[in-house]
């Protein structure tokens, strides 16, 4: 980690009529930085999560990401980030090897780069055997390996992961981390959200969003001494939630 | 204890892909029996068939005394599922589907209100409310509602708690531990190995085989040798370099630390040593209990 923003947020707004789903966040992620972006249903992390991936404009305040604005340049924003969500962002018919090239192209590399680097990618992955198999033919935990993978080919300055390791078995869900953790070890920025506790822990920062607000924000040893608990889970049960939501708010 | 489910030798198999391969198993009355499994190992082929949504192509199933494949009709009156997917009327109010799952039961809302009035009650001020323009957790609150509405002897849950955060899946817990007192038998899927402990009994799956079935506490007891808990500042390499260490057998992240195994269970000065010439500060070294999870990926690496 190197202590250079590649994210700055300040006073982010975000309103939907009367709603406020953001209320004033304010934070900085770094390079090569792995953080952690929790908090519960609702919160408003998927909101911030598209205004920082130049999807949504923000009402009011300031967001830059990757040296652009989001309010200004969300389309330079999107070629210099990566994203990978739940949901596949895998073409389910087309092969491995076609969507890799897909996306490259999408992101307009160059086609010596991209023929290079898939070939680079499936040898790395041990993909080969699966090439040319169907995106719909592979196992879930190799899908998301992929997708992953995908996400970070144009070699974004950071990349953003939306639960991307719901439903794996626990030896894929580590394996999943281990790659995250060499990423960032090459100096991209990992964004996630999960509801996995044990995974905040592998976080180098983690935030907690309650109700449109950022609540908390440290390492998760300092945040488990802040609030005196033994694990990330503890400290998320003690402030993610109000303990008596008000009468009338949804559930 | 009386048997609600014994299955014996249940397999299904979809064109080449097996998706259930000879499981067995027990269910006793008012049990929660928890099946705990990535997706894809069999969870919901497995609910389909107990529902009598889906034919087993091998096996025998009774439930409550009734042949899933023959004693459907009579079945379907006992049972309330709850699919992974949201599948009630979203075109219709929060109050409607609930009055529309009575009647299809024979029953109403005010006969079995006792029974749902703790889950209901957090969604009855939105009773006007479309049901496809409810929250997530509304939604999951609306669904138990309607599937235990006539009041079913078995309760069948498929990922409830999936994609919803700690705190509501605790909630919901705490729910599904009050059913217990009306005697409901309860089977719930989860991906969260965490849950585990909030069932009776469970039932680990992987790629369509029950890999082990038993109390969580016995399970979790199940895992052989001894295993260690390394803490150290630079997490990434701890964990790299504990698996080119000769003497490791396994080492998996777990939160903050590192889970490992050794041969022969042997944790000396040597791995300190070693640790310190690679540069990693700060270990900490402890001898742990396995966690469900560790005997998960225990068994996982003898299947």
């Amino acid at each position: 980690m190197s202590g250079i923003p590649v994210i700055t947020v300040k006073d982010l707004v975000k309103r939907f009529g009367k709603f406020v789903a953001n209320d004033h966040l304010s934070f900085e992620v770094y390079e090569g930085e792995i953080f952690g972006f929790l908090g519960a249903n609702g919160a408003g992390k998927t909101t911030a999560l598209r205004i920082l991936s130049g999807l949504s404009s923000p009402t009011s305040g300031e967001v830059i990401v990757a040296g652009y604005k989001a309010k200004k340049d969300p389309e330079k924003i999107k070629k210099n980030i990566g994203y990978m969500c739940q949901k596949f962002s895998l073409y389910e018919d087309l092969s491995t090897r076609e969507n890799i090239m897909l996306f490259g192209g999408i992101y307009g590399m160059s086609k010596d780069l991209i023929k290079k680097r898939t070939e680079d990618l499936l040898e790395k992955l041990n993909f080969l055997e699966y090439s040319d198999r169907m995106i719909s033919d592979l196992p879930l935990g190799l899908k998301q390996k992929l997708a992953f993978s995908v996400a970070i080919f144009h070699e974004p300055k950071i990349v953003f992961l939306d639960e991307p390791t719901g439903g794996v078995d626990p030896i894929t869900r580590r394996q999943f981390w281990e790659m995250i953790y060499e990423t960032a070890d090459r100096g991209i920025t990992v964004f996630v959200t999960t509801h996995y506790m044990d995974e905040a822990e592998y976080c180098d920062r983690i935030s907690i969003m309650s109700e449109g607000r950022i609540v908390a924000l440290d390492t998760p040893e300092e945040l488990k001494k802040q609030y005196d608990a033994g694990t990330v889970e503890d400290v998320f049960v003690k402030i993610a939630r109000p303990p008596n939501p008000p009468k009338g708010l949804p559930a | 204890m009386q048997k609600i489910i014994e299955a014996s030798g249940i397999s299904k198999k979809f064109g080449d892909t097996r998706a259930l391969m000879d499981i067995s198993f027990e269910v006793s009355e008012g049990e929660i029996f928890g099946f705990i499994g990535p997706d894809g190992a069999g969870k919901t082929t497995l609910f389909r068939i107990i529902t009598t949504l889906l034919l087993p192509d091998e096996g025998k199933m009774r439930i409550m005394g009734h042949d899933v494949v023959t004693g459907f009709i009579e079945l379907r009156k006992n049972i309330g599922y709850m699919p992974g997917r949201f599948s009630l009327y979203q075109d219709l109010s929060v109050e409607e589907n609930l009055n529309f799952y009575a009647t299809v039961f024979g029953t109403t809302v005010k006969e079995n209100y006792d029974l749902i009035s703790d889950i209901y009650s957090h969604i009855e001020p939105f009773k006007k409310r479309l049901a496809g323009r409810l929250s997530g957790g509304m939604k999951q609150k609306l669904a138990l509602s309607c599937a235990l509405i006539h009041k079913p002897a078995l309760l069948v849950l498929d990922e409830p708690t999936t994609g919803v955060d700690a705190v509501s899946r605790a909630e919901f817990w705490e729910m599904l531990k009050k059913l217990k007192q009306y005697n409901i038998t309860i089977i719930v899927s989860t991906p969260y190995m965490d849950e585990a402990m909030r069932c009776d009994k469970v039932a680990l799956i992987q790629n369509g085989q029950l890999l082990s079935i038993d109390q969580p506490q016995k399970l979790r007891q199940g895992f052989t040798g001894k295993l260690f808990s390394i803490k150290a500042s630079e997490k990434y390499r701890l964990i790299n370099a504990l698996r080119e260490y000769p003497e490791t057998v396994t080492a998996y992240a777990f939160g903050d630390s590192v889970h490992v195994t050794f041969k022969e269970d042997k944790c000396d000065k040597t791995i300190c040593e070693y640790l310190d010439n690679k540069g990693i500060t700060n270990v900490m070294i402890n001898e742990t209990e396995a966690g469900i999870e560790d005997r998960f990926l225990e068994l996982m690496k003898k299947v």
